[in-house]
């Protein structure tokens, strides 16, 4: 049944050299270190982004005014192995306060050899944000939103290629 | 690039979700998906027309009746931009993890 999974959810996989326990701490506390810098919903630069490690716990991100923007629950932390977070992020590139139309990412660790990891993310339920499209096209401002978003994100990407 | 809006939208049905989900398992004709459906032909015919429309399936003409796939430019267009964003991610995480570990030496 995976191909009825894979069409609403994307995979990757990253085997990166350094031991379990070291992956997983990196990939917690320093989150906000190599998430592109681009994914901010602040309307400041962002001075920091902190992963909360506790179930309960967000990700957010601090402006350079102080705002804060909470975008991530974490949903199940369970170090070395595995977290489990939401995307609280609408398709009108705003914070989605109703989790049943929040779509939700794992990451996985597996340890290869001692000093090598294997990483697994897999972004899911994504069909859930469906009732968020509607109200975009129910005549929210979309060119300010995501298609705005995505675009500068495309740009971005063909000016870096 | 542009996404559109209507694609998960159509998803947001239940019954629109297990139509789509099984084309997406296999190409399948509309009687072949009424039998897996508590819906009528006609029923399902006007969800393929909204998956249709928003260019997550599209019909391909064998013999008397169509068959539908999945659209490789609806859902697509999202995953593909999520698909990017956590390449992006993954690979910048990598390189920090393993600058780690030479600073650790």
């Amino acid at each position: 049944m995976n191909t009825r999974v894979a069409v609403t959810s994307v995979r990757q996989s990253i085997v990166v050299e350094a031991p379990i326990a070291r992956a997983f701490q990196i990939f917690t506390e320093q989150f906000g270190s190599f998430k592109p810098r681009e994914h901010n919903m602040l309307g400041v630069e962002i001075a920091e982004t902190v992963f909360e490690p506790r179930v309960g716990g967000h990700i957010y991100d601090r402006g350079t005014d102080g705002s804060e923007c909470r975008w991530a629950r974490v949903l199940a932390y369970e170090p070395p192995d595995r977290v489990l977070l939401s995307w609280d992020i609408s398709p009108q590139w705003q914070i989605e306060t109703d989790p049943e139309k929040t779509s939700e990412w794992e990451v996985r660790f597996t340890a290869e050899t001692p000093n090598r990891t294997r990483v697994e993310l897999e972004h899911r339920k994504l069909e859930r944000h469906g009732d968020g499209w509607a109200g975009v096209r129910d005549g929210v401002a979309g060119d300010q939103g995501w298609p705005l978003y995505l675009q500068r994100y495309a740009d971005l990407l063909s000016h870096a290629a | 690039m542009t996404v559109d809006n209507a694609q998960l939208t159509a998803l947001g049905d239940p019954t629109r979700r297990t139509i789509f989900e099984l084309i997406a398992e296999r190409p399948r004709s509309v009687a072949e998906i009424t039998r897996q459906v508590p819906v009528s032909q006609s029923a399902v015919s006007q969800h393929l027309k909204v998956l249709g429309d928003s260019r997550l399936v599209r019909a391909e003409p064998k013999g008397a009746s169509n068959v539908y796939h999945l659209d490789p430019h609806g859902l697509g267009q999202m995953r593909a931009w999520l698909d990017r964003f956590w390449s992006k991610t993954l690979a910048a995480y990598k390189v920090v993890v393993e600058q780690s570990r030479k600073e650790s030496q």
